[in-house]
């Protein structure tokens, strides 16, 4: 039987400070310019580089170079996804701009490309100093309009990118999380240190597969925990909230889980807590099953009970 | 063993933001100081360390690649080495092995992180498929274990504020710090917010764009310089894994080992009576007196005494973290560089106004990860 999997993404806004020469290159583009860098040797590097190769010294002379240029090399991509240039089959290309010495990566949009072919830079509608404001190459010569006065560099440029995934679960934790479904809380027992890990996994001492299944109690005591009084990005509840690593009788490791049910300024080291389900009908294969865990009532744990869980 | 030394040392201006520059500037501000430090001329590096943390905090897979050129690695050997937040510390033990080997006569490790251009805390709290949502941050991963370490020997609690208050104060003695805070207070810092209790607002690091470098030669390379250098006496990494049934927290088996192996390789009886200062990765003040312990200045229970006393100032027996520490300042990935490049300024007499007068002999330290990665080295005046 196949393991459990689901879809994960992750993305995000990354910011890049440009300094600068890039900060420069990006302004030209927004002015529909292509500046290089000329370097000690007297090639002009597009797009710019920052240092120079050879001395190492900051590169300060910028050139301007023609939108246009010819295919040295390229490849065709017939299925592009998420993210690229065109949304249709397109070619990559490499581009060397006239007047630079240099092959730029872009996209043509082109059936018929080959090597030699001139193309130019079709911009963007909006151009806002940034990479993007290239939106790909297409067959044809530009016209070259009269060198613009210097402008201010940008500073910042943003890069969204965002990278999705296919999670697999291991073997244990799919039996773990099977188990949950039903309502109960399994662990495994390594069968060198015989510790009984929850959830089970290949035991991070030994580096064996754990073998016997152990029922856990859905109930323990507080070993440590932490009262977040703090937002921060990513964050899913809202704070103050306790996150305590819950040591379950009958496992060797803590989890992590909150405690509710009880003021953040009450939790104890040592107090004991039981999980309180989610409604029956909610169970899935989710460790959310358990909402949260409540004190129970009973006398606290004595320290020398958890003080090796530390 | 063939001995190596820390010829020059550089380091950024940290801040919350350098949008002035990019990684590359960012990375050439600290590398032009060490090659300035050290009188070493791009001609005369045979090879390139690279250390950064997680791709995911940058959102850059592989910044080695883009940035060979502006590091000086174009047609020479680069290297990068990633072991979390120790990744800096890691980076100038890869760079001394390689020294060590033979391999090499002057290597330049460099650390950076430009955290401004992303969120770590995000990156730090993914949030997988069929996990619950019980994300807490950096912060809210290490409290519990400051907590455990506060029960476990009945630490006062105004222990993580001294801390606070001695590293924030020598921040402002250094020019390169983010925070320079002269007139904070014990009282300042417990009427901050408390974050992750019990971790405060000013007990905690701020988030920073910075770099740091340092040249790394052999003996004739040292022996060349006109200035003085610090010579690596010993180097030491260890690993666990982040969570095992039995991992102690609060005294990390990793660290114990990395500083055991660490003295026995530099020859050091006494870590206390032997060490003139520390530079100990404190991102939380808490880990002050924790990692005294770990590493062995002092046995167990007795780290936040040594704090308490007020010896880890600068004129006490051991100051720690003289420079502000990472409490001050943490670009991550250079975070660990930082402190073994402060290290070796002690030692070198070149650390300006927080320098601990007649530091002979210096320890350089970081870890990472769920307190998983450690790495550490001990330089001197003398091989």
């Amino acid at each position: 039987m196949d393991t459990l999997a689901a879809p994960l993404t992750i993305a995000f806004d990354y910011t890049r400070s440009l300094g600068p020469v890039l900060g420069r290159f990006m302004a030209g583009l927004r002015e529909r310019r292509v500046l290089g860098a000329r370097t000690s040797d007297g090639r002009v590097h597009v797009p710019p580089l920052e240092y120079d190769p050879v001395t190492h010294e900051p590169v300060t002379d910028l050139v301007e170079v023609s939108p246009t240029g010819t295919v040295v090399s390229w490849t065709w991509n017939p299925r592009p996804v998420e993210g690229q240039p065109l949304d249709r089959p397109f070619g990559w290309a490499l581009i060397r701009l006239d007047g630079a010495d240099t092959p730029l990566l872009h996209a043509v949009d082109a059936e018929d490309l080959n090597t030699g072919m001139r193309v130019r830079i079709r911009w963007s509608a909006q151009r806002t100093g940034h990479i993007r404001d290239i939106a790909c190459f297409e067959p044809g010569e530009s016209d070259i309009s009269e060198i613009s006065e210097e402008f201010e560099p940008v500073e910042i440029m943003t890069t969204p990118i965002r990278l999705h995934y296919q999670h697999t679960t291991s073997a244990e934790e799919d039996r773990y999380l099977r188990a949950l479904e039903q309502g109960r809380i399994i662990g495994q027992r390594c069968p060198a240190c015989r510790k009984v890990y929850v959830p089970p996994r290949v035991c991070p001492a030994d580096g064996v597969a754990p073998d016997e299944v152990v029922e856990v109690a859905d109930r323990g005591m507080v070993t440590t925990f932490c009262v977040v009084n703090v937002p921060f990005a990513g964050q899913r509840l809202t704070p103050p909230y306790v996150v305590a690593q819950v040591l379950l009788d009958g496992a060797d490791i803590p989890i992590s889980h909150l405690i509710l049910g009880v003021e953040a300024a009450d939790v104890r080291m040592g107090m004991r807590v039981a999980a309180v389900w989610r409604d029956r009908s909610r169970w899935s294969t989710t460790p959310e099953n358990i909402d949260h865990f409540e004190p129970t009532g009973e006398p606290d744990a004595p320290y020398e009970s958890y003080g090796e869980h530390l | 063993m063939r001995r190596a030394a820390v010829l020059g040392t550089g380091q950024t201006e940290h801040r919350t933001r350098r949008t002035d520059v990019s990684m590359a500037g960012l990375c050439r501000e600290a590398i032009d100081r060490a090659l300035a430090d050290a009188g070493t001329g791009w001609d005369q590096i045979d090879a390139v360390v690279l250390g950064k943390a997680p791709d995911l905090f940058e959102g850059v897979m592989m910044p080695e690649l883009f940035l060979a050129d502006a590091i000086g690695a174009a047609g020479k050997p680069l290297l990068r080495v990633h072991t979390a937040g120790s990744v800096g510390g890691a980076t100038g033990i890869v760079a001394t092995s390689l020294i060590r080997a033979g391999v090499h006569r002057r290597v330049l490790a460099v650390a950076f992180e430009k955290q401004s251009e992303s969120n770590a805390m995000w990156a730090l709290s993914i949030q997988p498929p069929f996990s619950a949502p019980i994300t807490a941050g950096a912060g809210g991963y290490f409290a519990p274990h400051l907590r455990s370490y506060i029960r476990k020997y009945a630490a006062p609690d105004h222990i993580g504020a001294l801390v606070a208050v001695k590293d924030r104060r020598n921040g402002a003695l250094n020019p390169y710090a983010h925070l320079r805070q002269p007139d904070i207070t014990l009282e300042s810092v417990q009427r901050s917010p408390m974050l992750w209790d019990p971790i405060r607002y000013d007990e905690t690091c701020p988030s920073s764009d910075g770099a740091c470098a340092l040249v790394i030669g052999d003996q004739a390379a040292a022996e060349a310089s006109s200035r003085q250098v610090a010579w690596i006496r010993a180097t030491a990494m260890r690993t666990e894994p982040t969570f095992y049934a039995g991992k102690d927290h609060v005294n990390p088996r990793a660290g114990a080992l990395a500083a055991a192996a660490l003295w026995s390789a530099a020859g050091i009886k006494q870590p206390l009576d032997e060490i003139d200062v520390a530079e100990l990765y404190v991102p939380f003040s808490w880990f002050e007196p924790m990692w005294l312990e770990n590493v062995g200045f002092v046995g167990q229970g007795q780290g936040w005494k040594l704090v308490e006393s007020g010896e880890t100032r600068i004129g006490g027996a051991l100051p720690v973290n003289p420079s502000g520490g990472v409490l001050c300042s943490n670009p991550i990935g250079a975070s660990g560089l930082l402190r073994f490049a402060e290290a070796a300024m002690q030692v070198m007499g070149r650390a300006g106004e927080h320098q601990v007068p007649g530091a002979a002999t210096a320890l350089g330290h970081a870890y990472g990860g769920g307190s998983q990665f450690f790495s550490m080295w001990v330089v001197g005046r003398q091989p």
